[in-house]
């Protein structure tokens, strides 16, 4: 089951369990989105959709807004700013399609920055979820606290989850590899039979700064805008001579439509992209 | 608690101006009405055009919902008043506003759990799309709950031809013109909602320019 589906399910008994929850939809999604009385779907309207969320959290409901990406991040981004932060108002945001999901819907449905501009904003708690195991984890702690969360769904997988959080150590070496979220597994591949080690992070904000104690070398492999959280690491290791190499989707517009592997192998961010962005710095 | 004839003197605390005729500002005799006559113990109002709050804050400080004295510091470093509000300095203010286009899709919101929510908002605002989006999903699935005013003083730039009430009729709302300087029409046109559906106020006030 994919991190959506597990995702619909998860929506739907949440509004089952508690009438404190409810679901904010701007026509993504509805059809696989219980009829309940607490689904609101305003239309394709996301500037709505991230107010009444808003006004919801008000009243002391727990709202989940859900849209792509770029709808539920990027277009009603002021919303997000303002109604949600600005208000210190709670909610938890679910997007899908990730950086290039949608490959061949082309670039209006990629958002390969989402997790930068969410970052620039304050209070967010940001999951990256790699596995529909972590996305349930992460979805049920929001669901019982009331702050700013925001979840990106992917439909890149990694092939089992990974237990624990804050950055999760999978093996000891140098450089240390951080997979962030979906990138796990063409990680594990690419490093195999190489010398380094590999950690794990699928919640990059608030920012495990204190988990890099001894580490001098990293290697970030982000599932989104390269480098997004290096200046994060850079400030983690800024005590100690560092190296910092990142790997993620490059800024330049991509005009190209295809599969989503097609992507992630122009992006590097397939096992061999990955192998060789180390090999060269090794 | 103080009366409406006290709210000039607390207009000049806050600015400091003693000649001016604070009768010309735009929403205070709708601000007035609503915290007087209308709004209940478990109402919520919501201002949305945060611009130019010092009738509002008047108003708050003679109902008792603000310290007198937090009049003194407008927009000062420590005050918790500011030329736009911010409601985790001031939770009587309900929402922080001040960018437009924000209060009516978040009083769409709380109206959706039943509450029964105020929006204040100007003509010009409405040149906001954000508006009709709440505006129009309210109207279609009959969001008795809300009720919004807007404070018409021409000042939108295109203007609202035939009357900015008509766009809220269309999208399945009542509407009433009032004279947003007499207070009892002000008040008639709060009570004229039906109950069955969105309200919107449009109350008329001179001319910006």
């Amino acid at each position: 089951m994919s991190m959506r589906s597990r995702f619909y399910r998860l929506a739907g008994e949440a509004l089952e369990d508690d009438e404190r929850v409810a679901v904010v939809s701007a026509e993504i999604g509805v059809g696989e989105l219980p009829d309940h009385p607490r689904h609101f779907n305003v239309g394709i309207r996301e500037q709505l959709m991230i107010g009444v969320a808003a006004g919801l959290a008000l009243e002391g409901m727990r709202p989940i807004a859900h849209s792509y990406t770029p709808f539920v991040i990027e277009r009603p981004y002021e919303q997000v700013k303002l109604d949600l932060g600005h208000q210190d108002l709670g909610a938890i945001l679910v997007s899908t399609g990730a950086s290039y999901d949608a490959a061949r819907a082309g670039r209006t449905h990629q958002a390969p920055e989402d997790v930068a501009i969410m970052a620039a904003l304050p209070g967010w708690t940001i999951h990256i979820p790699g596995h529909p195991d972590e996305l349930e984890r992460v979805f049920r702690r929001a669901l019982a606290n009331d702050d700013r969360v925001y979840i990106r769904m992917s439909e890149e997988e990694n092939a089992a989850p990974v237990r624990g959080d804050g950055l999760v150590l999978l093996r000891s070496g140098s450089p240390l590899v951080v997979a962030v979220g979906p990138t796990l597994g063409p990680t594990l591949e690419a490093t195999a039979d190489l010398d380094v080690g590999v950690a794990y992070l699928s919640t990059v904000r608030p920012f495990p700064y204190d988990a890099f104690a001894g580490v001098t070398d990293v290697v970030l492999v982000e599932p989104y805008l390269v480098g997004t959280s290096a200046g994060e690491v850079a400030a983690a290791l800024s005590d100690r001579p560092a190296r910092i190499f990142s790997i993620g989707v490059p800024l330049a517009e991509f005009r190209h439509y295809g599969t989503p592997a097609e992507h992630r192998a122009a992006h590097g961010l397939h096992a061999a992209g990955i192998r060789e962005a180390i090999t060269r710095r090794l | 608690m103080l009366a409406y004839d006290d709210v000039p003197a607390l207009l000049t605390r806050l600015t400091g101006d003693e000649k001016h005729d604070w009768s010309s500002l735009s929403t205070v005799d709708v601000l007035w009405v609503l915290h007087d006559r209308v709004l209940g113990p478990d109402d919520r109002f919501l201002l949305s055009k945060g611009h130019g709050p010092a009738a509002f804050y008047a108003v708050l400080a003679a109902k008792g919902l603000i310290p007198a004295d937090a009049l003194d510091g407008f927009g000062a470093f420590g005050s918790m008043l500011g030329y736009h509000p911010d409601r985790t300095l001031v939770p009587a203010a309900g929402i922080g506003s001040g960018s437009l286009g924000h209060g009516l899709p978040i009083a769409v919101g709380a109206a959706l759990t039943g509450r029964r929510i105020y929006c204040l908002v100007g003509d010009a605002e409405l040149d906001e799309g954000s508006n009709w989006e709440a505006v129009q999903y309210a109207g279609r699935i009959g969001l008795s709950a809300l009720n919004v005013v807007v404070i018409d003083n021409r000042s939108s730039t295109y203007h609202w031809p035939g009357g900015v009430e008509e766009r809220f009729v269309l999208e399945g709302w009542s509407a009433v013109r009032c004279d947003g300087r007499d207070h009892d029409a002000i008040e008639e046109a709060f009570a004229s909602a039906t109950g069955e559906r969105p309200h919107a106020v449009v109350a008329e006030v001179e001319d910006k320019r």
